[in-house]
């Protein structure tokens, strides 16, 4: 039951005492949001640290805001805090859609979004959704702040652009140019909790009045992964009968899937074709204002 | 290096030594005596050790115990303080459960979908308990069970959870 390793455990009050524990300790500290990878890693031995710095003793880091354009998702913010913020549903309902298919209940009121992408498993369902909306990641380290695009930071399974003694603060996510539709497709082996044997979170908006269209694939690859050659086979084209067909020719060759207890190389090839299609169809159903409602499973 | 924490289990205020390595499945079963959250995959997967957590479920076997310093858990121990819910009621009378081991758990989430959701779609219901395994029952009988508890539509008595 107990944790076999032994570690401290710290909860400092200001973000500047969280960076001066991460300083002393030369990688040996871990940092604990929601615990829902870290409790079961440090518990499978995957990981030892010395040290577990918990951050939600630190005010200020649980907000979820919307200001000037941009949405602003605080270290500490839960999946369940995106499905109950009315922002977040009316304005990035894809982040809604996704954030309601992650794991279930009992995991969404603790896992965080934050600590999702820095956790970087290559099915986090978190990761595909913010590559669509070109989300910025915000750390504070030895170096003072800066900005990584999400673009930029999965490096690899379970690793990210995370610099030594850094925390990431929040995540900062653009509203897209109306009008604007997405969508999140998701296939688990069955209904409930299950992690994602595959995702694609689709973009589609107007670029100078030209259709544009932003494709990202989860769990297929060893990060999760944009489309550069669906998007821009796709770019100025309605969704239909014809520019389907072509994305999905396109499909295999964004991704690089493994087989593994989830799911095969060839079944997670050819269903990304058939989800890929499914969302097209739903986003650009929703830039005109139709299609099923958000929240509506597409697998 | 141990932590002295406050919190509160079913309404009652204690103060326990932990270790950072302690988990609060082990702490409220073995300290506390609540024995209601069962230890099942210990990964998070099954939902057997779920408690509410100020209110929201969480995972028991995924929170160490010095997080929950300062905090409120309630398992079903504490849900049934004053004689069983309407919730638990419809549960017994419709037989739901066999072993009962994913018992505690599920009624905890279904407390919890019906405190914020009262008149569940059965697809709610389906989707709240979806992270609490049963290998005996097939869900249906709890399934039915939750939604005859929800209130009618128009009704303004409690007691759900």
């Amino acid at each position: 039951l107990t944790i076999a390793h032994e570690f401290a455990y710290l909860a400092p009050a200001t973000l500047d005492e969280a960076l001066a524990v991460l300083a002393g300790h030369d990688g040996g500290a871990r940092l604990l949001a929601g615990g829902t990878d870290l409790v079961a890693w440090m518990r499978d031995e995957a990981v030892a640290p010395e040290v577990v710095v918990d951050l939600k003793r630190i005010a200020g880091l649980d907000l979820l805001t919307y200001d000037e354009g941009h949405l602003h998702v605080g270290c500490l913010v839960t999946f369940t805090d995106l499905v109950a913020s009315a922002t977040v549903r009316a304005r990035f309902p894809l982040l809604w859609e996704m954030a309601g298919m992650v794991a279930s209940t009992g995991i969404r009121n603790r896992a965080t979004v934050a600590g999702n992408i820095c956790s970087a498993v290559p099915s986090c369902d978190a990761g595909p959704a913010l590559l669509v909306h070109c989300a910025e990641v915000h750390l504070v380290g030895p170096g003072g702040w800066r900005v990584v695009p999400v673009a930029e930071w999965f490096t690899g399974p379970r690793r990210t652009a995370i610099g030594p003694g850094e925390i990431v603060v929040d995540i900062t996510v653009p509203m897209p140019a109306d009008p604007h539709g997405t969508a999140f497709a998701r296939l688990t082996r069955y209904a409930g909790e299950d992690l994602a044997q595959a995702s694609v979170a689709v973009l589609a908006t107007t670029d100078h009045g030209e259709p544009a269209y932003r494709v990202a694939f989860g769990a297929v690859a060893a990060t999760p992964v944009r489309a550069p050659r669906i998007e821009a086979t796709l770019a100025g084209h309605p969704v239909d009968d014809e520019s389907v067909a072509a994305a999905r020719a396109l499909a295999a060759g964004e991704i690089h899937p493994i087989t593994d207890v989830r799911a095969t190389e060839r079944y997670r090839t050819r269903m990304c074709e058939v989800m890929l299609e499914r969302a097209l169809r739903a986003a650009a159903a929703r830039r005109s204002g139709g299609g099923p409602a958000y929240g509506t499973p597409l697998m | 290096m141990r932590h002295t924490i406050g919190l509160r289990v079913n309404g009652e205020a204690l103060v326990l030594e932990v270790e950072p390595m302690d988990v609060l499945l082990e702490t409220l079963r073995t300290k506390v005596g609540v024995k209601s959250p069962k230890a099942g995959c210990e990964r998070g997967d099954c939902g057997a050790c779920t408690v509410l957590l100020d209110g929201r479920t969480v995972r028991s076997c995924l929170v160490l115990s010095v997080e929950v310093d300062g905090h409120e858990v309630v398992t079903v121990e504490g849900l049934g303080r004053d004689g069983l819910t309407r919730l638990q009621q419809r549960l017994l009378e419709l037989s739901s459960f066999q072993c009962g081991y994913c018992a505690p758990g599920i009624v905890l989430a279904a407390a919890e979908l019906l405190d914020r959701t009262p008149h569940p779609t059965r697809h709610q219901v389906q989707e709240a308990i979806s992270g609490n395994l049963c290998r005996c029952t097939g869900y249906e009988s709890i399934i039915e069970a939750v939604l005859a508890a929800a209130e009618p539509a128009g009704a303004s008595t409690g007691g759900a959870g």
